[in-house]
This record gives C-alpha cells, sequence and structure tokens, in this order.
C-alpha cells in the first residue's frame, strides 16, 4: 500500500513536472512580449476546434499554445498540448506546423508527434458564404490534443495507458471543407472533416462549427485594455460522424460550449473555454486554453535592414 | 455639339482609366456601383479617427509603414488613388475583399464600424 502511494505520488510529481515545465516556458513567452521584445498583433477567433476562413496574414508567423484538460470517467487526469506555427505564404495561402505533447496523472508526460497542414481558399474575395480548403498529414500516437474528433473517437480512447497508446503511430491525411461567413460583426464557421490513415483504416468523418462576435465592434477612441472591442465571445461545437462503414452518430462523442478570448495589451490572445461531452461516449468536461502570439512579418526581419 | 461632349468624356475618363490600371489601383475598376456608393456613417468625427488611427497601428501600418508612407512592394496610402480616386465605399470594399493576387488580405474579420473608422482615418491624411 505504502508503495502504491509512494508510486501515485511520485507520477503526480512527474506530471506536475512536465505540466510546470510547460507553464515556465509560457510563462517566459508572457515575459517577452509583455517588455516588447516580440511586437506583435492578433485578432483571433475565440475557437479551439473550428477553423474559419480568415488566413493568416501574409508574412506573419503566428506561435500559439492551445491546451486541454480533461478527465474520462474513471481515468486519470490529462493535459494535452498543441505548440502551433502558423504562417501566412500568401493572402490566399496559410501554412501550420504543430509539436504535440500530453501529460497524464499518474502516468507520464510524453511528446506525441507533429502535424503539418495547409489551409488554401480558392475564390480571391470575399463571399457569403467562403469556402477553404484544408489539407494536413499527422504523425501522431497517444495524442490527447483533441484538436479534432472523427469517427468513433471516444472517451475510452483517453484510458489507455501512455506505453501502450504510444506503440500505435497514427500516420494520417486529413480533408477539411471549411465555409465561413462574416456578417454584421458575427462569424460563422461550419467544418466538414474526413481522415483516413495511411494505413488500412476506413475514412473517418467528423464536423465542427462555432459562431463568434466581438462584444463591441467600434473602437474606442483611447487605447484601452479591458474595453468591450477587446472581447470576443462565442460557441462552438464539434463531434465524430462515425466511418465509411458506419456514418452516423451511433458510438460517436460530441463536445459544446461557450468561449471567450480577450486580445490583452501587446496584442496578445487569450482564449478559455469551458466544453461539454454530450454523451456518455464523451469525456464530461474539457477546459481549454490558448495564448497565441503573432510576430509581424517574420522573415523580413532577416533581412537587412528588417526591424 | 456631340462631338464635344464625347471629346469631353474622353478627356475626363483617360486620366481615370490611366490611374485606376496604376499598380496599386487597378481594383478600383472592380468595385461595383452599389459599394462605390456607400456612405461613411463616421465620416468627419475626429473620435473616429483617433479609433481609425489605433485600428491603423494595430493591423496597417507593419505593410503600409507608420506614417502610411508604404514599405517596399506595398504601396503609400497617401497616394492620389487613396485620397483623391476611391471614394469611402471603393475603400470599405477593398478592406473586405482584399487583393490577394497582390498580396492585401481580406480584412472582413474586423467589424463593419472598425472598418469605417479606419477609412476614417485614411481620409484624413495631408
Amino acid at each position: 500500500m505504502q508503495l502504491s502511494c509512494n508510486k501515485a505520488k511520485g507520477s503526480y510529481a512527474a506530471w506536475y513536472s512536465g505540466l510546470s515545465g510547460g507553464i515556465a516556458l509560457l510563462g517566459a513567452m508572457l515575459v517577452l512580449l509583455v517588455t516588447g521584445v516580440i511586437p506583435l498583433a492578433a485578432q483571433e477567433r475565440p475557437y479551439f476546434v473550428t477553423y474559419s476562413h480568415e488566413m493568416e496574414e501574409p508574412g506573419n508567423l503566428e506561435i500559439a499554445s492551445y491546451n486541454v484538460v480533461g478527465q474520462p470517467r474513471g481515468s486519470n487526469l490529462f493535459l494535452g498540448s498543441n505548440l502551433e506555427f502558423e504562417y501566412g505564404v500568401k493572402a490566399w495561402w496559410t501554412s501550420e506546423f504543430y509539436l504535440d505533447g500530453q501529460s497524464t496523472q499518474n502516468d507520464s508526460t510524453i511528446f506525441t508527434g507533429y502535424r503539418w497542414e495547409n489551409r488554401f481558399r480558392p475564390l480571391l474575395s470575399e463571399h457569403f458564404l467562403n469556402p477553404v480548403l484544408y489539407v494536413e498529414y499527422e504523425n501522431i500516437s497517444a495524442d490527447k490534443g483533441l484538436r479534432e474528433v472523427v469517427g468513433h473517437d471516444g472517451a475510452a480512447d483517453f484510458a489507455e495507458a501512455n506505453a501502450i497508446a504510444r506503440r500505435g503511430v497514427e500516420r494520417e491525411m486529413e480533408l477539411k471543407l471549411i465555409l465561413g461567413s462574416n456578417f454584421r460583426g458575427w462569424n460563422v464557421s461550419e467544418n466538414f472533416v474526413a481522415e483516413k490513415s495511411l494505413a488500412a483504416n476506413p475514412w473517418e468523418f467528423g464536423y465542427a462549427w462555432a459562431v463568434s462576435r466581438p462584444l463591441a465592434l467600434a473602437a474606442k477612441a483611447q487605447a484601452c485594455s479591458l474595453c468591450l472591442e477587446k472581447f470576443q465571445a462565442g460557441f462552438e461545437m464539434y463531434g465524430g460522424l462515425g466511418d465509411r462503414f458506419g456514418f452516423g452518430l451511433h458510438d460517436t462523442s460530441h463536445y459544446a460550449g461557450p468561449t471567450l478570448n480577450w486580445t490583452a495589451p501587446n496584442e496578445t490572445t487569450f482564449s478559455f473555454s469551458p466544453q461539454f461531452g454530450l454523451n456518455d461516449y464523451s469525456i464530461p468536461h474539457l477546459y481549454r486554453f490558448a495564448v497565441s502570439w503573432e510576430i509581424e512579418q517574420f522573415l523580413g526581419r532577416f533581412r537587412r535592414g528588417g526591424k | 455639339m456631340m462631338r464635344r461632349l464625347i471629346l469631353l468624356c474622353w478627356l475626363a475618363g483617360v486620366p481615370l482609366l490611366a490611374a485606376a490600371s496604376l499598380p496599386d489601383g487597378s481594383w478600383l475598376g472592380r468595385v461595383p456601383p452599389r459599394e462605390h456608393e456607400k456612405v461613411n456613417p463616421y465620416r468627419g468625427r475626429p473620435d473616429a479617427v483617433a479609433a481609425g488611427r489605433r485600428i491603423y497601428q494595430d493591423h496597417c501600418k507593419k505593410c503600409h509603414g507608420e506614417d502610411a508612407e508604404g514599405t517596399g512592394k506595398r504601396p503609400p496610402l497617401r497616394s492620389d488613388v487613396v485620397q483623391k480616386l476611391a471614394s469611402d465605399g471603393d475603400l470599405h470594399w477593398l478592406l473586405v475583399n482584399g487583393y490577394m493576387k497582390k498580396g492585401m488580405p481580406s480584412w472582413s474579420k474586423l467589424p463593419d464600424p472598425q472598418l469605417w473608422q479606419l477609412i476614417t482615418y485614411l481620409k484624413s491624411l495631408p
């Protein structure tokens, strides 16, 4: 009993150590931001899973940390993290690279893989409904970042020990059709997801949609940190739609919840969303939080005379 | 009489077309008439100029320069195209749609009132 208690304490310490390492990294980046070492600009939507049709501005690099905390029934608490590097290649083409990791209480903290995605906007002007095509390659194992839910993904996937779960490396292609509209300050975004493992697994499907709006539409004349236009609130919902052999809602998980973000001084964006599993197949509660920074004209800084 | 009218139209039209086809003004020819005629609800309001300046600093200066003087291939916003040829509605259309082929992104993510505030600031530039 004493041994198992010590082991649990040790695992918790390891988990806590991994978590505090992540927090220290975030803290260091915050110090850089507050001291103005990294100049920034941002106007992000408060979405965690759903993509809007809005692309990264060409030449800008966004660095973001997306995190989710959850606890499946009868399993250990986990923290899933994605470190995202998003670059605006062209006004109509955005490329992103992710490094993923997770930390599970009473288990371990591990690197779970990487993803590379590209988004293309085929119509070069704004319409009522704006399509964006999304292509992603991912190489992950034991992922708990929950950046998308497809097929029959469910709470049971999160119960496996890391040592076992990481044996199965998933190499997958993911396609998304992103549709977005901006109307009178509101943004409405819908995503249709199709994912195919490069091994023998069948196509899996999912969806995500979200809606958001700034709390004030006009900007204040005076500089302010907590004025309403700096906040965006919204609602997000996503889930799986089965696979090629069992399309539909049977044995699929779904989540929904309100979302909020705040663009802080120095244009750093903090986002938060409590999300709720909508059936027994889902994790009961998820708490998502993110911090994003945008470095303007990133490559220009390395050219002669770049500021 | 008819000949004079045609000549007058031609004389007035050529400079307009020439200006509109300048590298940074070719988009003017694509603005629908309804958009061209849109009225800026913030026009002339000093508070809108101040708010528009803040929006400019946040989103535009990185490409168009601290004082809208342009940088590299990014055009100045104190040019005749922006200050004289383009109406407020034209600029609003450009901000919403962008000019993606030339690198100008769509700013439809900014709410309409902020776009009009930004235009009010741009039009206030000397």
